[in-house]
């Protein structure tokens, strides 16, 4: 017996559903023999990372929390791999989009109207945008690997921060402290639906949704998937590759500079050292996990964030290292990868004898 | 002061040198893997952790180029066997690797690593200041000149360095020529796992002797960068890496002339070169045209 894989005639529907599913059934798995190796009750464990912080409030508030910023940038990364442009520095674009909101409430403390959080957005915005401009540039301009120079500069920007916000960005009352001060209430992103979540939350969901219609309907979103499926078929079409490098990019980085300052207003309240347990790269596979697809990135947010609230849980009740968080988003990953192959191959078992030549051209 | 700046060098380079030499190898093949920062991780834990229970450096060096073997093997089931996207199933390595060091090295934060045992070569050794730098190093420093010269013996003066670029640069034709594409490139993504973990057992056990979450901060990617920057020539990547790896220790030696700049501006410094070379390379045409493996990242299916 030998397994074989054999390409499909078309895209198989029903796979596209079910390979994100089969994916995290598996990550579940794995997940279950991790804790078994490390002398847990996997089924215990299972319950308290994967179902517990669905039950409680406060748990339920904070998977919302950590859902938002992963579903925002994992948008904008989904623009990017959607055309074929490999944006992997969403980290770095967040941390300066925060940067760039945090800007005014920092620099001028007593600018406090209503229209203080407005402008803090719209920096934060531009912030990522021009973070992450940059590797596109030097990919239309000089044919740089924008995989590269994207990730060097999340290692610069989480520099910049760090100089900032010890440095020039201080809080001058914080007794040394490498923080920067607390922002006014001015500046503050305010919270909804009675203190349930922050609004960066509804945010979110609309900035998702409209992309999903942009994607579908629109001629900006068919560019986008030319582009990335076939650059020959669309160039002929008259789109340029190198417009719409800038342009995926500028996206991206606008949304994950969004995310980044609705950060810092709304959950952090300041700038510290570091303000991110690594949400640029857990998006990258809440974008895959979604199938790039703003509805489904929806509930792949979801299910990253539960890995964050789940890993603090087993951490806390079972004595397990919260490092298994990471363990298992990378395993998701993997499985996603692979069972997307399930998409465009049917597995065949083939039987020895058989020989080869004689059943591929029926 | 000037001689143990370039011991300092040496070391730093030593690292970049290995895991690049390696990549630069997978991608002569035609595949391009990411997650060389993710292999290098798990070596660095899996290399201290061994030699720190066994007490033996060389089992802790051996069981780090075992882990990255066993990382890479993962990465070729994906790519060559399902056919994934390389681009995403290296990133996917990455991110798989560094939280699996964490969790591995949770145990190890603080605790004392050993030294790798020096090799001092009798008799060269003493020669001042050519002694120090040249013949008193660890064994890992030689091996990674020894490595370059064999890499790029065999890939240029030997068949299985001609089938290994052949199956890089048109895998159609190795395919037709009846070289099985899939084998070559799975032997050569499993090399460059064998230096990625070889590299970051050099770093937990000689370059710093411990274990640091993270603490091959980038040095994966930079490996990947100085492969584009050697335009995949196995003797510029050492050049590469001690360019590279002179930028990295300018932040130790610049804080001790007490320079007024930030340091943080200095830490930055090697990521801000890797961009800086880099698009000076890209931005020459011709030299990236020539030696880039015509079907780097394109994956292979054979028709059956």
């Amino acid at each position: 017996m030998r397994i074989e894989l054999v390409k499909r005639k078309e895209h198989s529907r029903t796979m596209a559903l079910l390979s994100p599913l089969i994916a995290v059934a598996l990550t579940a798995l794995s997940a279950a023999i991790l804790f078994s190796i490390t002398g847990h009750n996997p089924l215990i464990g299972l319950y308290k990372f994967f179902i517990e912080p669905l039950t409680q409030q406060w748990s339920l508030e904070a998977t919302i929390d950590k859902a938002t910023p992963l579903i925002l940038i994992g948008c904008g990364l989904a623009v990017c791999y959607l055309s074929n442009n490999w944006n992997i520095g969403a980290e770095g674009q967040f941390v300066v989009g925060a940067l760039f909101g945090s800007a005014l409430p920092i620099l001028f403390p007593s600018f406090e109207n209503v229209i203080t959080l407005p402008l803090m957005l719209l920096f934060g915005a531009i912030g990522g945008a021009l973070w992450a401009l940059i590797p596109a540039l030097l990919k239309t301009r000089f044919n740089t690997n924008e995989i590269l120079t994207s990730l060097m500069l999340v290692y610069v920007a989480g520099l910049l921060l760090d100089y900032l916000v010890r440095g020039p960005w201080r809080d001058p009352d914080g007794y040394n402290f490498p923080e920067s001060r607390i922002f006014s209430d001015a500046a503050t992103l305010p919270e909804v639906f009675g203190g349930a979540m922050s609004l960066s939350a509804p945010i979110t969901i609309i900035i998702a949704i409209v992309l999903a219609i942009v994607l579908a309907k629109t001629l900006k979103g068919f560019e986008i998937r030319v582009m990335g499926e076939s650059p020959r078929a669309g160039s002929f079409a008259g789109f340029s590759a190198k417009r719409l490098t800038l342009f995926s990019f500028a996206i991206a980085g606008a949304l994950a500079g969004l995310a980044g300052t609705m950060e810092v207003s709304g959950a952090l309240n300041q700038l510290l050292p570091s303000i991110s347990p690594g949400y640029g790269f857990t998006a990258i596979i809440v974008a895959f996990l979604g199938r790039l697809n703003p509805i489904g990135i929806i509930i792949a947010g979801f299910v990253l964030a539960l890995s964050y609230i789940g890993g603090e849980g087993v951490q806390s009740a079972m004595g397990v290292s919260n490092e298994i968080a990471s363990v298992i988003q990378g395993l998701l990953l993997f499985f996603v990868l692979a069972c997307d192959t399930l998409i465009l191959y049917r597995i065949r078992m083939v039987s020895r004898r058989v020989p080869t030549g004689e059943t591929s051209h029926v | 002061m000037f001689e143990a700046v370039l011991l300092t060098v040496i070391t730093a380079a030593t690292p970049l040198l290995i895991a690049a030499v390696g990549e630069l190898v997978v991608e002569r093949s035609g595949v391009l893997n990411l997650g060389v920062e993710g292999m290098m991780i798990m070596g660095a834990v899996i290399g201290f952790a061994v030699a720190n229970q066994t007490g033996s450096g060389s089992l802790g060096v051996v069981a780090a180029v075992v882990a990255g073997m066993a990382m890479s093997a993962l990465f070729a089931f994906l790519v060559l066997f399902l056919v994934a996207n390389q681009v995403a199933t290296g990133l996917a390595l990455t991110i798989l690797g560094i939280g699996l060091s964490g969790m591995i090295g949770e145990a190890f934060i603080g605790v004392p690593g050993l030294d790798l045992p020096q090799l001092y070569i009798p008799v060269l050794s003493e020669i001042p200041f050519i002694g120090p730098v040249f013949f008193q190093q660890d064994a890992l420093v030689y091996l990674s000149f020894a490595l370059v010269a064999v890499v790029a013996y065999c890939l240029f003066r030997t068949r299985l360095g001609l089938v290994l670029r052949a199956v890089g640069d048109n895998h159609g034709s190795a395919h037709a020529l009846g070289y099985s594409v899939l084998k070559v490139r799975f032997m050569a993504i499993l090399f460059g796992g064998a230096c990625a973990g070889l590299a970051g057992a050099y770093l937990s056990l000689a370059y710093t002797p411990q274990w640091v979450e993270n603490m091959t901060a980038g040095r994966g990617w930079i490996a990947l960068a100085l492969v584009v920057f050697s335009s995949w020539l196995p003797l510029r990547v050492v050049v590469g890496a001690y360019l590279f790896g002179a930028v990295s220790v300018l932040n130790l030696h610049a804080q001790a002339l007490e320079f007024d700049i930030p340091s943080q501006l200095l830490s930055s410094l090697p990521y801000l070169a890797t961009i800086g070379v880099l698009v000076l390379i890209s931005a020459n045409r011709r030299l990236t045209l020539v030696n880039t493996p015509a079907c780097l990242g394109k994956p292979f299916v054979p028709d059956r």
